[in-house]
């Protein structure tokens, strides 16, 4: 049964949102994460890739919700050109819709309650201002919720951020505009992840084909939504597939939104938390962000669950600097990055191609790659130095 | 009621055809509009039709109509927040 309040509400249970209400949970508070949809872990709307790395520290991989695990990548020029570096250790495809669950399962472990087909539609204030709860749709029925601390981990969407006074909206630059298939009935290599960039391909973004297995792969792509003013993401993934894929049968088609920004400038304001795409934890090079929101769901659950013990909501305030210390400074370098190499013409994404493939083996690697890449874009190299001096 | 937009709303979602992925209220500088998890509408006093949401959507099933949107059936939001300051 929901209980009238809880210590913490966290509103989204995708794996930052999971993430945070488990690490609240373990610190003591009691947790409810509220979900929009029906089910945890679906629609998918994901490319499913981690690093092993990444995964190990929440949870132990099981090939329940591994589809594939890949040992190398594959970069695609604009002419067709690919070098293919090595990976710095492994990874996986995951099948989200499983890994979600056993996110969530863990977060249950903990204690936390949750709840599907629960919609949060507004904040409830106490007479100070203070963030004191969620209104919440439930079964047509709209209730209050109390809490003393809400998360937001509700996505790119990060509603519940704005309620309470943060700007959250996302420039049209940084957003990607997505689209992504899975496909069966093809053949990939199914321990490589293949990037294929270039203007008439995915113009400001890139175009993925990850494997699961020898006969499916996760396929899709993201632009930026400046890009996806002439054309959307769908008609480029379209074109693509045709060409590459023709015979594909198409087990899913889903549209989405990645915020490949730098992390949202305040995270905490008014006993609110925002964690994952909420609060712009992605990668934004790779617009990657299972793993880096998992890890501010961690910081923002832990930081909840100290704050409630020491009945002291200043010390929220601590995630912010836990974060940018760990990993929201490095999405700052990553952001230069990825503003440097979408600006690259597909004619420097050739040469780039054509000279990594001359390397040596032992040199073809993402560093080797991105030394080439400095010729042809040297004032990457202040964004280098940033990375070492920081 | 009196608007910040001051001219008719000329966003429209074809609603029917919408995946429901957010890319569209990730953008939208107003929190104008309402996503639940197969429902989407656009809150008409806060849209300032700046058409962000419309450059977003990956499917392309939000359209700007210079004329105005009255005469199309919308769906309305069930719900409209009580922070936006705007």
């Amino acid at each position: 049964m929901i209980k009238e309040s809880y210590d913490v509400i966290v509103v989204g249970a995708g794996p930052a949102g999971c993430t945070a209400g488990r690490y609240a949970a373990a610190s003591g508070a009691s947790v409810l994460i509220l979900e929009k949809d029906r089910d945890v872990g679906y629609p998918v709307r994901c490319g499913e890739a981690v690093s092993h790395e990444g995964v190990i520290q929440f949870i132990e991989p099981d090939s329940k919700w591994i589809a594939s695990t890949v040992n190398r990548f594959r970069l695609i020029a604009p002419n067709g050109k690919s070098v293919e570096p090595k990976l710095d250790g492994p990874g996986y495809i995951l099948e989200r819709r499983l890994f979600d669950y056993a996110l969530a399962k863990v977060a249950a472990a903990e204690g936390a309650q949750i709840i599907t087909k629960a919609y949060a539609y507004d904040l409830l204030r106490d007479a100070d201002g203070n963030t004191c709860g969620v209104k919440v749709l439930m079964k047509d029925e709209p209730i209050e919720i109390r809490a003393r601390v809400v998360i937001g981990a509700d996505g790119v969407e990060s509603r519940v951020g704005r309620w309470a006074g943060i700007d959250t909206a996302c420039s049209i630059h940084d957003m990607e505009s997505c689209a992504q298939m899975t496909l069966s009935g093809i053949e990939v290599e199914p321990d490589r992840l293949d990037f294929y960039f270039g203007s008439s391909i995915a113009p400001l973004g890139y175009l993925w084909v990850f494997p699961k297995g020898k006969n499916s792969a996760n396929v899709g792509i993201g632009i930026s939504v400046e890009a996806a003013k002439k054309q959307s993401a769908l008609q480029y993934l379209q074109q693509f597939v045709e060409e590459h894929f023709p015979s594909a049968a198409v087990l899913t088609q889903i549209s989405g939104g990645v915020p490949c920004a730098k992390t949202n400038k305040v995270l905490v304001k008014n006993r609110v938390m925002l964690v994952g795409d909420a609060g712009h934890q992605v990668n934004p090079t790779s617009g990657g962000g299972i793993i880096s929101g998992m890890i501010g769901g961690m910081m923002a659950g832990q930081v909840a669950g100290k704050a409630i013990r020491h009945n002291d909501f200043s010390l929220l305030a601590d995630y912010e600097t836990i974060w940018h210390k760990r990993l929201g400074w490095r999405h700052e370098i990553f952001y230069s990055f990825k503003e440097v190499i979408t600006q690259f013409s597909d004619e420097t994404l050739n040469s780039i191609a054509d000279s990594s493939q001359k390397l040596p083996d032992d040199k073809k690697t993402l560093g080797g790659i991105f030394r080439v890449a400095l010729w042809n874009k040297p004032s990457l190299v202040l964004d280098v130095m940033k990375l070492f001096v920081s | 009621m009196p608007t910040k937009r001051g001219t008719p709303l000329m966003m429209y979602i074809r609603a029917t055809r919408c995946d429901y992925c957010g890319c569209c209220v990730g953008v939208c500088p107003e929190d104008a509009i309402e996503l639940m998890e197969s429902r989407i509408s656009i809150i008409e006093e806060r849209c300032t039709n700046c058409r962000k949401c419309e450059w977003a959507c990956p499917w392309k099933v939000i359209e700007f109509h210079r004329e105005g949107v009255e005469h199309l059936p919308r769906v309305q939001p069930l719900f409209v927040n009580s922070a936006n300051s705007k």
